[in-house]
């Protein structure tokens, strides 16, 4: 069967927001608000040790002397930082040891999202799809991670960032806050006070990563905030393709996700990273809830022909703010960024990625597709720049935008500085319309108007949609197909 | 097959169609003629069901359905095929992709089963042959950078596969040269059925040649000002529009 085909099956057989149920379970929060206590409150429940404590409190410190920043392209009501959870877990002992230990509630959550939990069980249901490690992470805590002896094998390191903190602590040290500051940005700021969990990867030298690794986020309490933290690592030589994905319930109260991402690339490395972002884009009508996503990411190809890959396809949250970024420091180091915003109903995401070019002879790489809808705004913003001593950097830049309906609107601000006379960089940029030619044109073949949409929008976005690896490419279409429905009236 | 009477059409407030009728019986070829501006392409595309082109007075059916009724992919299910003047580009959808999408829309409307991909694969593998396209072309996206020869013999590729039941050629013979026109003819005349039907509008006696009618009719000023057989063509080919365009107006 044919991707689109299955897509459009897929989707008449879809709810709007599969993803939109409450897990019931008894959990534990740490109380409202947030001050030195609370940030001493989430160390002592991961049991840290001292230094991470007081890396968290310095961090708490500078947040509390900076400002929320205003000059993104969105318009939302402001965050009460004192009205919010900062954790929220299952109530269970220790991490469980094994499935047998875990909620059936949380199990069966993950079976409904579709994520295998269970090592025999493929990914979404897709037959004859390699083997995928999982670390699903529900509010605050990791409940499991999978294959972690498989892996361990070949001395790949894949467990959540607070058992990382107890195994690797030299690890965890020596690169935490290394590519991403404490003081990076107000919410990086914010995260490294309060981050509750996250994936921890490192591949060791020469190791090519023996199967695809994914982060599952789950946001299920009320009046929580999600903090992850994530922070790979590939040694020189290595490689990894790691995925992550996130959904939430359907609430009316605004959730706050702010995530750090940090990737280091070392010698001959290559880290692919890809994201499908779903989370609950709030009431299209209304705009009521959905997820506020102030995410941090960002990759140091601190090695020589390093090379680090962001795709993301973001279709869900109410507010996107996130640019993922890579700062080419190693001679001759690659960054690439693929991205897909899909906006409708009254969402708003400004979204891009910064490529800062250190070294010599680094070359970049931004295709970027935007799709609006509704009522929904959708800015990329984008800086490529080369300092002194890029000699030779070379950067090509795509960014397209594609409207449908009248009410929504796209923008476009990339910001490019060369500071040296060897740097070469392109950039192209179109906007354009659905183009009502082109669905009469497949109407006139048999696509009824909400198939002809799927299928446009799906060849706008393919040069993206084929960075993401298969399986995920398949599920990927499928959100894309969904989160337009209803887009054409 | 299909039955017009007193089609009239009006685009932004603007009569076109003033009372168009014509029958084209099952297995006919007819071909509409007329200078620019007679409303050529405005016929084709309300029979289609194109947005804009409004229906004031007057009725069309296919094998006795109300085709105005409508949505133009239940048009399409229903076995009407317009093959554009200008075939649109599809960026990013593979020519594949697209028709086999098409096929299987139009199967489902009409309750019957999917086309499973080998089975479609070989009937494509051989239409493709047949109008000299090089099955690598239907890997790329649909009609872009395609030449205006490849864009026509991918119509006529998809109507090999779609199989209409009335059949609507408009201008089919623009931007071809002598032999993409040969080679596109001999496409749709292997068409030709006791159960399908063809409606071949253009302006030019050329593509006649080709895709030999049945009838021709001349159309001008939004309405058919005369009728007859093949030999009308060859007249209006030595004698021009003028006279017609003069007696409607």
């Amino acid at each position: 069967m044919s991707v689109s085909q299955e897509t459009i099956e897929t989707v008449a057989g879809l709810e709007k927001y599969k993803h939109g149920f409450v897990t019931d379970i008894e959990q534990e929060f740490a109380p409202k608000g947030l001050n030195a206590d609370i940030v001493r409150f989430i160390s002592e429940k991961k049991g840290e040790p001292e230094w991470m404590l007081e890396w968290r409190l310095a961090a708490f410190e500078r947040w509390l002397a900076m400002e929320e920043p205003t000059w993104a392209k969105v318009d939302y009501t402001p965050v009460d930082y004192q009205d919010l959870h900062y954790y929220a877990a299952p109530r269970t002992k220790a991490k469980p040891k094994s499935l047998d230990e875990i909620d059936p509630e949380i199990l069966a959550t993950y079976e409904k999202l579709g994520i295998p939990l269970k090592e025999q069980m493929v990914l979404a249901g897709v037959e004859g799809a390699p083997k995928y490690a999982v670390d699903a992470v529900f509010d605050s805590v990791s409940v499991v991670t999978t294959f972690r002896e498989e892996l361990a094998k070949s001395g790949v390191i894949f467990m959540s960032m607070s058992e990382a903190l107890r195994e690797h602590p030299e690890l965890v040290k020596k690169y935490l806050g290394s590519v991403v500051p404490v003081s990076d940005n107000y919410f990086a700021a914010l995260n490294s006070a309060v981050f509750s969990d996250g994936s921890f990867v490192y591949i060791p030298p020469g190791v090519r990563c023996p199967m695809e690794l994914s982060t599952y986020f789950r946001i299920n309490a009320e009046n929580t905030g999600q903090f992850e933290r994530t922070l790979i690592i590939a040694d020189k030589g290595a490689y990894v393709s790691y995925l992550e994905g996130c959904t939430a319930p359907m609430r009316d109260e605004n959730q706050l996700h702010a995530a750090v991402v940090e990737l280091v690339a070392l010698e001959d490395a290559e880290i692919k990273y890809s994201t499908v972002q779903n989370w609950w884009p709030g009431d299209p009508v209304t705009g009521k809830g959905g997820i506020y996503n102030f995410v941090t990411k960002r990759a140091d190809c601190r090695g020589d022909r390093s090379k680090v890959s962001w795709t993301q396809v973001e279709t869900g949250s109410a507010v996107t703010w996130k640019y993922p970024s890579c700062i080419l420091k190693g001679e001759g180091s690659v960054g690439e960024f693929y991205s897909i915003a899909i906006t409708n109903g009254r969402q708003q995401a400004d979204t891009g990625t910064k490529m800062i070019h250190l070294g010599a002879n680094t070359r970049s790489r931004i295709i970027a597709k935007g799709v609006s809808a509704g009522k929904s705004v959708s800015t990329y913003r984008g800086l490529v720049s080369a300092h002194p001593k890029a000699k030779g950097a070379r950067n090509f830049t795509q960014c397209d935008s594609l409207l449908i309906g009248k009410e929504c609107a796209a923008h476009t601000v990339p910001y490019v500085e060369a500071r040296n006379g060897s740097a070469q960089f392109e950039h192209e940029a179109t906007t354009t319309r659905l183009s009502e030619d082109q669905l009469f044109y497949a109407m006139q073949r048999g696509l009824s108007q909400e198939e002809a949409v799927q299928l446009l929008v799906n060849g706008f976005v393919r040069e993206v949609l084929q960075e993401l690896p298969m399986e995920f490419a398949v599920e990927a279409q499928k959100l894309v197909a969904i989160s337009l429905e209803g887009s054409v009236g | 097959m299909l039955k017009i009477d007193n089609l009239q059409v009006s685009v932004a407030d603007k009569p076109i169609l003033k009372g168009l009728s014509l029958d084209v019986p099952a297995g006919e070829v007819h071909a509409v003629m007329g200078p620019n501006g007679a409303g050529k392409s405005t016929l084709g595309y309300t029979l289609a069901g194109r947005n804009g082109y409004e229906v004031t007075a007057g009725t069309a059916s296919l094998n006795g359905e109300d085709l105005l009724a409508l949505e133009p992919n239940e048009r399409a299910a229903k076995g009407l095929f317009l093959s554009f003047q200008y075939p649109l580009e599809i960026p990013g959808v593979p020519a594949l992709t697209f028709v086999r999408t098409a096929l299987n829309a139009q199967r489902k409307a009409r309750g019957e089963g999917e086309v499973s991909a080998p089975e479609f694969l070989k009937l494509v593998k051989q239409k493709a042959k047949e109008l000299r396209i090089d099955f690598d072309m239907l890997k790329r996206p649909l009609n872009v950078g395609f030449s205006g020869g490849e864009k026509k013999r991918m119509e006529v590729l998809q109507m090999a596969l779609l199989e209409p039941k009335l059949l609507i050629l408009d201008e089919t013979d623009s931007g071809l040269d002598i032999d993409a026109l040969r080679i596109v003819s001999e496409g749709v005349n292997a068409l030709r059925a006791p159960d399908r039907s063809m409606l071949v509008i253009t302006h030019y006696q050329r593509l006649l040649d080709y895709i030999r009618p049945d009838k021709v009719h001349v159309l001008a000023a939004g309405r058919i000002v005369a009728s007859g057989g093949p030999e009308l063509a060859l007249e209006l080919e030595r004698t021009g529009y003028d006279r017609y365009a003069a007696e409607a107006a």
